[in-house]
């Protein structure tokens, strides 16, 4: 198994690349507990960074510090520092709305809007205005769609609501909807916890496609895919950053006892 | 015997029943070697049902046919000097009757006597009259003999009726005693008893509004077809002059005008304009106190809000009639406009300030249920916070907010009070929001105040105008429902 799963690591060719994404000693509290512990982290420019961990260990929490999605938690704190290609994104002065127009998400609950599914991939678009006729904004939807391969089950229904698609599909028209508005840096959140093996299939080959251009962060709770699709990989645990490393050198040769454990099988 | 006693007696017995029954339910459990259908509490209330309801519903058929019985008897004792009076007069005896009836109890035994000698022309019967007096019991006239004869015959009529119900009570308490302690074992399914029991309690509470409901429907609809029969339909619905004249009682039906469209052109004029002030003001005011305010501001702004809900709308009414419509005339008279002090303007306004808790309040409540995974994904886009709530959450919660402006809509076309006050009693088919107009709740009312003889198109008129105003705004209601359905589930 282990063996099988360095073999597919090593598909993915490593791309040398500077730092887009800084984050030093990052803190978060909610209200009195705190969920993160002194986490620093590099994130490779074009590249699929995979953040695995326990359950409850604060993947999440970090993912939403990178585009600042915890300023909606009333109760939530951050403290440290996180640079996006050298700018403190909690600087005062950092307009939040920008931020998350480069850093674009899909989050762990599907949550398409009670929209029509050409509206729900049509959003970005429209409000940042990418496109400068009705024939363009057709087109990005469409090739949105079928990036996220999700076309072909729903090209003859656009007008239908979002909300109206199965738990799967909704997570694919998500991830269409966070690529049309063209982001530089892309969080997901266990997106493929809802797909079947096709679909997930479809997502990884997107994930290889768009690292070309963009950065990728994943959250997921499947090693093997972890290792299929990631170059970099980073074990959380109880809120602190145990270990981060190359994938290959995190499955086959990790340097601390709690990742190898975790990656084993061990606990979790 | 008075049916509180019987009642009260019954309701004994059935405590007593709980305790025994719950006693041999513990017996027969033989200290948990044998294992019950039930918990024990079941079995209680299972006996406690069994004594209580039977009785209970005996004594409710009493309350309803004995009234009945006890006229019928009386009105056959009643000379036919009694019968060939009119109504009024007949019901004036008979309420004598009933009084007196009600004082023998009180007498002591020279008053009997002084009223037996009355009612046989031994005495005059003022003086019988006098004996009630004594007693606290006020008598409009002197009573005829054969009325005090008639009241002694009440009397022992319902003393007999109170003994066979008592009678009977006691026997169908003692079978549902017995029955019901005797069936405790082990497999008796009390809970599901005690349930179905529950469930029919609860239908029979349901039953009680519906009932009601469709009684005082069906009493206004019978009211306005006796209208109709007397007033034509188009004279009603399509007439534009509303002038019903005066019908002082007795002096016959004097042909009016009932023009509903003035009445009805007041009402939506005005609701309009309430609508023009609460819409706007409720919905931003809800839109920043569920997506901007700070809980502490939240915390103390929505009671604040939710006060203007509780103001008595009276009160509402002089505000408008004594402050708000002077004012509104002299800033009218300042750039040349010529208000009225009573005008579908200072009413329409006064009533939108009225309602804006309705809306605001309602919407709050819709806009802070949308999902927060749909703000975030709307964030997570980048999409700044008005655009977030312009695009995604006023239109998710729309269906809502439509609900709660039309139920908004149906408080302001029945309210009355501020009307009367603020826009005036003449009927007015007016374009014009600076002259006074009314509405239909301040015409019913109107023809429902003062010397009026019941039966009479200007009395009567007052039903067709209410169950217009019902089916309005019914409507309103049905079609608000319909629209929150048809949304509901949405985003869930
Ligand atoms: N909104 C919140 N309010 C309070 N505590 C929170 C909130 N969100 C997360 N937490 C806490 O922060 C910790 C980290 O949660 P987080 O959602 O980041 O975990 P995770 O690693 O994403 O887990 P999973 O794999 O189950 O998604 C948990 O202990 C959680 O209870
Ligand atoms: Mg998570």
């Amino acid at each position: 198994m282990e063996h099988q799963i360095v073999q597919d690591a090593s598909i993915a060719e490593v791309p040398v690349a500077g730092p887009t994404i800084t984050a030093r000693d990052v803190n978060v509290f909610y209200g009195e507990k705190q969920a993160l512990f002194d986490v620093s982290v590099d994130i490779n420019r074009n590249s699929v960074t995979s953040f695995i961990g326990p359950s409850g260990c604060g993947k999440s929490t970090f993912l939403r510090c990178i585009n600042r999605m915890n300023d909606t938690i009333p109760i939530c704190r951050v403290t440290g520092d996180i640079r996006l290609d050298g700018e403190n994104i909690y600087d005062t002065d950092l307009d939040v709305v920008e931020l998350r127009a480069r850093v674009g998400m899909v989050f762990q609950k599907p949550n398409p809007f009670p929209k029509s599914i050409y509206e729900n991939v049509a959003y970005g678009p429209r409000i940042h205005g990418l496109t400068r006729s009705k024939k363009e904004l057709d087109e990005l939807v469409e090739s949105c769609l079928e990036k996220a391969g999700l076309l072909k089950e729903v090209h003859d229904r656009l007008d239908e609501p979002g909300t109206g698609l199965s738990g799967g599909q909704q997570q694919r028209l998500c991830i269409a909807r966070a690529i049309a508005t063209r982001p530089e840096v892309i969080l997901m959140d266990e997106p493929c916890s809802a797909l079947d093996p096709i679909a997930t299939a479809k997502v990884e080959e997107l994930m290889d496609e768009l690292k070309a251009n963009y950065t990728i962060i994943i959250v997921t709770h499947s090693m093997q895919q972890a290792a299929r699709v990631s170059q970099r990989t980073a074990f959380f645990h109880l809120g602190k950053l145990v270990e981060v490393g190359d994938t290959r050198q995190i499955f086959t040769n990790p340097r601390n006892k709690r990742t190898q454990d975790y990656i084993t099988g061990r606990f979790g | 015997m008075k049916y509180s006693a019987i009642v009260l007696a019954v309701l004994v017995v059935a405590a007593i029943a709980f305790v025994v029954a719950i006693a041999r339910a513990r017996a027969a459990q033989q200290g948990g070697s044998v294992k019950m259908h039930s918990r024990i509490g079941y079995y209680g209330w299972y006996a406690a049902i069994w004594t209580l309801l039977p009785a209970l519903f005996l004594v409710f058929v009493w309350v309803v046919v004995e009234p009945i019985g006890l006229s019928r008897l009386i009105r056959a004792e009643l000379p036919d000097n009694f019968h060939t009076l009119n109504a009024a007069q007949r019901s004036l005896i008979v309420g004598q009757i009933e009084t007196i009836s009600e004082g023998l109890s009180l007498l002591d035994p020279a008053g009997l006597d002084t009223l037996k000698k009355a009612r046989l022309g031994f005495k005059p019967m003022s003086e019988a009259q006098q004996v009630l007096k004594d007693q606290g019991i006020v008598l409009g006239s002197a009573p005829e003999g054969y009325a005090v004869t008639a009241a002694v015959k009440l009397r022992d009529a319902r003393e007999w009726s109170r003994m066979i119900l008592a009678g009977l009570v006691g026997l169908v308490v003692l079978a549902g005693f017995a029955y019901s302690i005797s069936s405790i074992r082990p497999r008796l399914r009390a809970r599901n008893f005690v349930e179905r029991v529950t469930l029919g309690g609860l239908i029979a509470a349901s039953l009680v509004a519906i009932l009601t409901t469709l009684g005082i429907v069906l009493s206004v609809l019978f009211e306005t077809i006796h209208f109709f029969k007397l007033v034509s339909l188009s004279n009603f619905f399509l007439g534009t002059v509303w002038d019903p004249r005066f019908s002082a009682a007795g002096s016959g039906g004097a042909e009016g005008q009932f023009g509903l469209l003035p009445l009805l052109w007041g009402t939506l004029f005005i609701s309009f304009v309430a609508l023009a002030v609460a819409v706007p003001v409720g919905l931003f005011a809800a839109i920043y106190m569920s997506e901007y305010a700070s809980q502490r501001v939240r915390n103390f702004a929505k009671p604040a809000l939710e006060v203007l809900a509780g103001i008595p709308t009276i009160v509402y009414g002089f505000f408008a009639l004594i402050t708000f419509g002077p004012m509104l005339r002299d800033l009218g008279a300042m750039v040349g406009l010529n208000i009225a002090a009573t005008s579908v303007l200072s009413a329409g306004i006064v009533m939108g300030v009225m309602i804006i808790p309705f809306v605001s309040s309602l919407s709050d409540d819709i806009i802070s249920a949308v999902p927060q995974s749909l703000r975030e994904g709307s964030y997570g886009l980048g999409a700044t916070q008005s655009e977030t709530i312009k695009r995604v959450i006023v239109p998710a919660a729309l269906p809502g907010i439509v609900g709660a402006i039309l139920l908004a809509a149906s408080r302001a076309i029945g309210e009355t009070m501020i009307v009367v006050l603020a826009a005036g009693i003449a009927a007015n088919l007016t374009l014009n929001p600076f002259e006074p107009v009314t509405t239909i709740t301040v015409k019913i009312v109107s023809q429902l105040t003062g010397d009026l003889e019941f039966d009479s198109p200007q009395t009567l008129v007052a039903f067709a105008l209410g169950l217009t105003l019902f089916i309005i705004t019914l409507a309103l209601n049905v079609y608000a429902l319909y629209i929150v359905r048809k949304y509901r589930e949405q985003y869930e």
